[in-house]
């Protein structure tokens, strides 16, 4: 089916400012790309998937102006011992980077997979993002996949002695990154990958993760600061049999932020969690879009997202379990909550549930309200003032969300994060 | 006790319904009336709407209305945002009008109705003599007289055939008749009223509608009054490659009480069939109106082959301060299901309920649910949705609790359950919630789960036989709906629930 002129019009528009990087073994991958993403056009308000999220400043030619956040903070994860992988504006800067060895993992630039014809990595890129096109279209990955100009591979068989950090640094008010990276875990290997900064003025990132059986991979990610960045990101997640996936992600604050979870579920006995806390004022959007399929016999998943919001922030979640024909046994739970912390701020929800195996247990909820009043009430007539109780039952409310990391070291520094957060707004 | 009731209805069935049965498959209504007809040409055009309109013997602003909402409709497209798939429908392939050739001359009262259509209303079971109640209902007979009254409008195909007990609604101020005879007795009030709540263009479906409908009912309960008995309409699809399009407008005005019930059947053939409805409901100051539908189209066999296309908007404006609209159904036919009686919540304090149960077996396809628009400030909404599918069914949940801004202080609370039996079926739940403001709370469930072994179990350990067991625990499944719905309903829905669940098992 041809394609609305305005959209068309859009997509071209938006392509005519991209230049393919030289591709190596991605070429044909790239080429692909490029050649599905003029079929299927970019995103418009009118798209279903994107009812609640208005795409347009993500697809304009020039990336929006974002001011720089200048803070004396320390930033995440900082006093980790860690593999640090650093980019600035999207450009993966050498010298602030750690040196790319780490036992049990090996580490290239998407630059180096480029120059040579034969990479393991060539055998994922694009194809879980391609996979994660239907039944859905998200052309932002598509774009991404064709223009990436930087990312890693990551190649994980055995259990590295510590987490690998990307840090996505910002330093210009106008700058556009497309950034994509690709993991591969190997049977019985473990990795943690943690991910935080707020990247670029426009930041658009994509993640191919292929979980082997008995693999493990956590995912903890704190997305930066900046009230006026946009970020749209991607993970694209295949599981093995007996594999683990588990993702955590924190937003505070960032203009727009859409966050997809494309999960699939393709051997017995796998385990996937995605959790997300993400607290907003004003001018913010935050957008929680997760699609996970089951097609496999006894496998878990869970989501659990919980949003805070004030001063006209606004709130999405779109999630989906999609349980296919013989998925038997799967256990399927989703959560999605908001506490509206005022008259202005809304939470827009989509959760959804498409089965067709009869022996399963899938439920979600949904809830969106004020503070309770009675909780409230209760610490108050204990001596506590307002604003502290406030806040400890916004925290509470977070909490939630911040147990399904397993950590406990890391879900202290979360924790640590949304008082600060909460001390700042009170 | 809910064993017994179970074994109870069993027993109360006649031989005649169990060869019925038998004979229809599962479906018990799907023999047909042998009746002359007479029908306008085939497919749809200004001149068919003009037809139509002239057969009503409808006043020239009416033709008008019909024929401006045809331009619109052949400007629409066909949703297809739906989770159903059927072939596509030739909309020029249809009759749009039918009426048995014995209604040519309207009948001045029901004694003058051709004995045809009476005998097919009793053989449905519903009387069209004030002195019968209504037939086939368990323990009807023991209420006494006064409660067991419900007023009858008879739609076959096109026409309604009549209306029962208008003398006695009359007295009491009610206008209870069919929507052609209000457009000629009352237009001042149809005027002020049709349209408003799904107005011409809402969507494809209420606006063909709107171009085409044929017949349907008219409700009008004049303030503070408390409708004396529950009113009805049976609808009943006869002629083949007919499609149904009938217009329903309720208005309680201010302190009024309706309770209104429907039913539809339909006779079993290997053609799809079109059903497109709209019923619009009007609910001012303190009025309250319940409506509950139980939806028995002819569902198509277990081939799938067959079976009506059921797509309807049914809407409630509850305008009015403290106004109140319940919606129950029980959606056991049809072969596909497209179908949202939502709530528009205007006035402060209003409420809107929806109840359903969903059965889907074989190839039926069922997309249904409800909107809740909170407008009014402490608006509260509950919704109660029970979805079953067997065989290879597909039974999707889809809808919308919205609470805008000035909604302060709204509540809704949504529970969505799907049963599956068997490993080849679907069921899916496509909730949107949208909450503009934080005093008010939005709470939503929902499960997927098979029938439980244990309590299976437990039912085949004293004896009962694994359909019966089914039928029992799907029943139970369903409480919450069932007991929303009035007695004469409830009891004939749960048969239903049994005999649409036949053949799911084993």
């Amino acid at each position: 089916m041809a394609l609305p002129q305005a959209k068309q019009t859009a997509t071209e528009d938006r392509l005519a400012v991209l230049t393919m990087p030289d591709a190596g073994c991605t070429r044909k991958a790239r080429e692909a790309a490029l050649s599905r993403l003029r079929e299927m056009g970019l995103p418009s308000r009118r798209d279903e998937y994107w009812k609640y999220t208005r795409p347009d400043t993500l697809t304009t030619a020039q990336a929006p102006h974002a001011a720089l956040f200048v803070s004396d903070e320390q930033m995440m994860f900082h006093e980790f011992d860690r593999l640090k992988i650093v980019f600035i504006d999207g450009v993966f800067s050498p010298e602030e980077s750690d040196e790319l060895s780490l036992e049990g993992v090996s580490i290239d630039r998407l630059e180096d997979i480029c120059c040579k014809d034969i990479h393991w990595a060539k055998e994922l890129y694009g194809v879980l993002e391609e996979a994660g096109q239907t039944p859905v279209q998200r052309p932002l990955a598509t774009l991404n996949t064709a223009f990436a100009t930087d990312g890693v591979a990551i190649h994980v068989k055995g259990k590295p002695s510590k987490p690998i950090s990307l840090i996505y640094r910002h330093a210009s008010e106008t700058s556009d990154a497309i950034l994509h990276h690709v993991i591969r875990v190997e049977s019985g290997a473990e990795v943690t990958i943690l991910e935080n900064g707020p990247a670029a003025s426009r930041f658009n990132k994509c993640m191919e993760i292929d979980i082997a059986d008995g693999g493990k991979l956590h995912h903890i990610r704190a997305q930066g600061r900046d009230h006026q960045r946009r970020a749209a990101t991607h993970m694209f997640t295949r599981l093995g049999r007996e594999s683990v996936y588990k993702s955590f992600t924190l937003t505070v604050n960032g203009v727009l932020t859409r966050n997809e979870q494309v999960i699939e579920l393709t051997g017995d006995d796998a385990i996937a969690h995605v959790a997300g806390a993400c607290v907003g004022d004003g001018d913010f959007h935050h957008d929680d879009t997760v699609f996970v399929t089951h097609d496999a016999v006894n496998c878990e998943s869970r989501q659990v997202f919980k949003k805070v919001l004030r001063n006209g922030a606004t709130g999405v979640f779109q999630g989906k379990i999609l349980v296919k024909e013989g998925a038997q046994k799967t256990d399927g739970y989703q959560i999605s909550q908001s506490l509206l912390l005022d008259e202005d701020s809304q939470f827009l929800a989509k959760p959804e549930l498409e089965i067709y195996a009869d022996d399963v247990a899938c439920s979600h909820g949904s809830t969106s309200g004020a503070i309770d009043e009675t909780a409230l009430f209760y610490l108050r007539s204990r001596g506590v003032p307002v604003k502290e109780a406030t806040n400890m039952l916004t925290l509470a409310f977070l909490a939630e969300a911040v147990v399904e990391i397993e950590d406990s070291e890391v879900a202290e520094k979360i924790v640590n994060r949304l008082e600060d957060w909460l001390a700042r707004r009170s | 006790m809910a064993a017994l009731d179970q074994t109870q209805v069993k027993e109360g069935v006649d031989q005649e319904t169990v060869d019925a049965v038998r004979e229809a498959g599962t479906y018990k209504y799907g023999w047909e009336t042998d009746i002359e007809m007479e029908y306008a040409p085939k497919g749809v055009n200004p001149d068919i709407v003009r037809l139509i309109s002239e057969k009503n013997e409808e006043p020239e602003w009416m033709t008008e209305w019909r024929l401006a909402a045809f331009e619109r409709w052949t400007k629409k497209e066909e949703p297809t945002w739906a989770m159903v798939h059927y072939p596509p429908i030739d909309f020029q392939d249809q009759y749009y009008y039918a009426r048995p050739k014995s209604m040519e001359e309207k009948p001045k009262s029901l004694d003058e109705v051709d004995p045809k259509l009476l005998a097919t209303y009793e053989k449905l079971g519903i009387p069209l003599k004030e002195q019968m109640i209504l037939a086939g209902v368990e323990g009807a007979e023991n209420m006494p007289a006064e409660g067991r009254k419900v007023a009858v409008d008879a739609v076959f195909d096109s026409v309604s055939v009549g209306t029962t007990f208008q003398a006695e609604l009359k007295e009491a101020g009610v206008i209870f008749c069919s929507i052609s005879e209000a457009i000629k007795e009352h237009p001042e009030l149809v005027k002020k009223y049709l349209g408003t709540v799904v107005p011409v263009s809402d969507n494809f479906y209420a606006t063909l509608n709107s171009a085409v409908f044929s017949d349907g009912s008219f409700v009008y309960i004049p303030p503070g009054v408390r409708c004396p008995m529950e009113l009805s309409t049976y609808f009943r699809i006869n002629a083949e490659n007919t499609g149904q399009f009938e217009r329903t407008l309720i208005i309680a005005d201010k302190g009024s009480y309706v309770s209104y019930l429907e039913g539809c059947t339909a006779p079993q053939r290997d053609t799809a069939q079109l059903h497109a409805a709209v019923v619009e409901i009007i609910v001012e100051e303190d009025a309250e109106v319940k409506y509950s539908t139980v939806q028995n189209w002819y569902p198509g066999d277990e081939n799938g082959k067959g079976g009506i296309y059921n797509f309807v908007t049914k809407r409630a404006d509850c305008r009015g301060d403290r106004s109140k609209v319940m919606w129950t159904q029980v959606e056991t036919g049809s072969a596909v299901t497209w179908k949202y009686p939502s709530c528009i919540l205007r006035g402060n304090e209003s409420q809107g309920e929806f109840y359903s149960i969903a059965i889907a077996n074989n190839y039926q396809q069922a997309d249904t649910g409800t909107k809740m628009v909170h407008l009014g400030k402490n608006t509260k909404s509950r919704i109660v949705s029970k979805g079953i599918s067997a065989g290879k069914a597909q039974n999707t949940y889809r809808g919308l609790v919205s609470m805008h801004p000035k909604a302060k202080d709204s509540r809704n609370y949504t529970q969505c359950d799907s049963l599956l039996i068997g490993d080849k079926c679907g069921a899916h739940t496509v909730p949107y919630i949208e909450v503009r403001n934080n005093s008010s709370r939005v709470e939503h469930e929902a499960t997927t789960s098979k029938v439980d072994d244990d309590q299976l179990f437990y039912c085949r350990q004293r004896g009962m036989d694994e359909e019966e067991a089914v039928a029992l625990v799907v029943n139970g499944f369903c409480k919450d709906v069932l007991q929303a719905l009035p007695m004469e309903f409830a009891m004939e829905a749960q048969q239903l629930v049994a005999i649409s669940l036949e053949g799911s098992v084993g």
